[in-house]
């Protein structure tokens, strides 16, 4: 596999909560490439942090939560050290999101051709009758029959579907170099969900964008990302190419994600799940976060948090059993 | 949007003409006979017959009812007992007054209101917030006719600002608006602060920074029009008090408008004015509530009423 090249690099990013149980990490000192005209997938359970994270690349984390440390760098610029104005500029232009919930996340009392047609009369001065043109020009993008009549409804009058699409062609209106997908199938239904994914696929070729993929579906990954990173705690557990990842996953949470989907070709009365449960985010245990429920764990892993460290295949992997400290327990005990 | 406001309009019909009814029962509903209170307590008989076959009291009471209609629809409310003039007459010079007290306590509430409770919700918690909910309370728990006194005493008495009473210039506005609008203002500020809070935190409030907008197009465009509806509801209902609060506040600055008529009306039994005033208070409540229909509609376009 050879190395991305890189459109946006995550380095050591720690957002917080603060809460009155004390502080949660919910991301905790990850770091992350974003490989630039290419799909990545974040997979997770729920309360990894994949949401913070990618909301913490636009800075759209609210009270009581906070980034307390480290950089997103696009094109050798830290997003984090600039202004509101400057952040602005690139909100819904060059890194646009669209998020999990269809039905509440379009304002209610604009017509979805006024909200989309705002992205162009903010980032490209579009007087709004010229906007709501290039709106409809964007809704027969996203493949919205009748888009002319469309744009002059209302969110309500709309579909689930039909009101992703809505937002993609929102996300997309200013040709954005990354669209940011938070769970954007999770709400709609299964045969909506195909048709969506493919339109995101489809339109990433087009446009060559690199997207994040967030999800905690790995059949989603499998269909339309091109790299995958596993997140648990807060922090990247394992990072691969999808075929690497889906043919010999590593980390044992990957492992356990894996078996816990249910295959046709196994005659199982019950799902396997992985042990236990995501520990408590105020209280993390001092080594591997997932040693609690890892069946492979080990005293070091108890003690000792491992890193995300390389691998030959071009991998990367946060686990003890991948490095010689792990081979000198074996051989010690 | 028309075919609505059309349909809203013909709903107003039924409640006109039970508004019409009750006015009308009024005279029935008094204590006594109303010949002879119009007459005067002391008339002989025959002159209070005169007045009862003069008022059509003698005839059936749906008989009375159709005269009354038919006597409203051409514009004759009766004659005041008191000064002998036709009661639109009475009432007209003065509507306009009570109009314009109305509507500028409500345009001051409202403006106030607004910006004090987007203020607010914007900076929940912080020292601002807590000043304008402090504030707003006071205004909320002051009547509004110690508000006009203590109004008069420090402007007009000890400052010599502004005149204690009258209505005409400018300077005669001021008082009595401020007087009947601030009690709205606080109830506004609240309600917008609350509506705002709720709305702040939805996904489309996100979705609308995510896409590159100013913090002042995510609040006062996307999540205000939101938070409205709440607020229209209180601004409508705020309308009928501060009608009702014109006639405290003419009563206390000496404006001559028709809050002070009714009570006029009122102690010296002028029954027919009466009548007439409350009829109007009633269609303007009427007119209000169609108007914040309408503006609800505008507002949120799912709203329907069929």
């Amino acid at each position: 596999m050879e190395q991305p090249k890189p459109f946006l690099e995550i380095r050591n990013l720690t957002t917080v909560f603060d809460t009155d149980a004390g502080q949660v990490k919910a991301v905790n000192d990850l770091s992350l490439v974003v490989p630039e005209g290419k799909a990545l997938g974040v997979v997770g359970e729920s309360g990894s942090g994949k949401s913070v994270m990618s909301m913490s690349i636009l800075r759209l984390v609210r009270e009581p939560g906070r980034i307390a440390a480290g950089e997103i760098l696009m094109g050798g610029e830290d997003i984090l050290k600039l202004s509101e104005k400057a952040l602005r500029r690139i909100r819904g232009n060059r890194i646009s999101m669209i998020f999990q919930e269809p039905m509440t996340s379009l304002n209610p009392v604009f017509t979805v051709g006024e909200q989309i047609a705002e992205a162009y009369q903010v980032h490209q001065g579009m007087r709004k009758s010229k906007a709501l043109e290039r709106s409809v020009d964007m809704l027969r993008q996203v493949g919205i029959p009748s888009p002319e009549k469309r744009a002059r409804q209302y969110p309500f009058e709309l579909s689930g579907g039909m009101r992703q699409r809505v937002m993609i062609a929102m996300a997309l209106a200013c040709n954005p170099s990354l669209l940011i997908a938070d769970e954007p199938t999770t709400a709609l239904d299964v045969t909506i969900q195909a048709q969506i994914l493919d339109l995101i696929k489809s339109l990433q070729t087009e446009l060559n964008m690199s997207v994040i993929m967030i999800t905690h579906n790995l059949g989603v990954v499998a269909e339309t990302c091109d790299y995958v990173a596993v997140m648990y705690c807060g922090k990247v557990v394992e990072y691969a190419d999808v075929e690497t990842l889906f043919r010999e996953p590593k980390h044992p949470y990957t492992l356990g994600l894996f078996n816990s989907l249910p295959r046709h070709d196994e005659d199982r009365d019950e799902l396997i799940a992985i042990q236990g449960a995501v520990p408590n985010p105020t209280n993390l245990p001092t080594g591997c976060t997932f040693a609690p429920r890892c069946p492979d764990a080990r005293p070091l892993c108890e003690q000792e948090a491992p890193a995300l460290l390389d691998q030959d295949d071009n991998t990367q992997v946060r686990c003890w059993k991948f490095t010689e400290k792990w081979q000198e327990t074996v051989e010690n005990t | 949007m028309f075919k609505f406001i059309v349909r809203r309009f013909l709903q107003t019909i039924p409640v006109v003409i039970g508004v019409t009814l009750l006015v009308f029962s009024l005279m029935h509903f008094i204590p006594g006979d109303p010949a002879q209170i119009m007459a005067g307590e002391t008339a002989p008989p025959e002159q209070v017959e005169r007045m009862r076959e003069r008022l059509g009291l003698n005839d059936p009471v749906y008989v009375q009812y159709g005269r009354y209609v038919t006597n409203l629809l051409q514009g004759d409310m009766g004659q005041s007992i008191r000064s002998s003039r036709n009661v639109l007459d009475e009432i007209r010079p003065r509507f306009w007054i009570t109009v314009k007290l109305a509507l500028y306590s409500t345009i001051l509430s409202v403006f106030i209101g607004l910006i004090a409770g987007v203020f607010s919700a914007v900076r929940r918690y912080g020292l601002a917030d807590t000043t304008i909910m402090i504030i707003a309370l006071f205004g909320l728990s002051m009547p509004n006719f110690w508000l006009g006194l203590m109004l008069i005493q420090f402007f007009s008495i000890e400052l010599s600002l502004l005149p204690p009473s009258g209505w005409g210039t400018w300077q005669q506005t001021i008082l009595p608006v401020i007087t009947l609008g601030t009690a709205g203002a606080a109830i506004i500020a609240r309600v917008t602060r609350a509506s705002m809070l709720e709305v702040i935190n939805q996904d489309y409030v996100r979705t609308a920074r995510a896409k590159g907008l100013s913090e002042r197009v995510v609040i006062y465009k996307h999540a205000l029009k939101n938070a409205m509806i709440p607020v229209i509801t209180v601004v409508g209902l705020e309308l009928g008090v501060l009608l009702s609060g014109t006639v405290l506040t003419e009563t206390v600055f000496s404006i001559n408008g028709m809050g002070r008529l009714v009570i006029h009306a009122i102690s010296s039994r002028d029954f027919p004015v009466v009548q007439g005033v409350v009829l109007i208070f009633a269609l303007m409540f009427v007119l209000v509530n169609f108007l914040v229909d309408v503006s609800y509609r505008y507002f949120n376009k799912r709203v329907d009423y069929n």
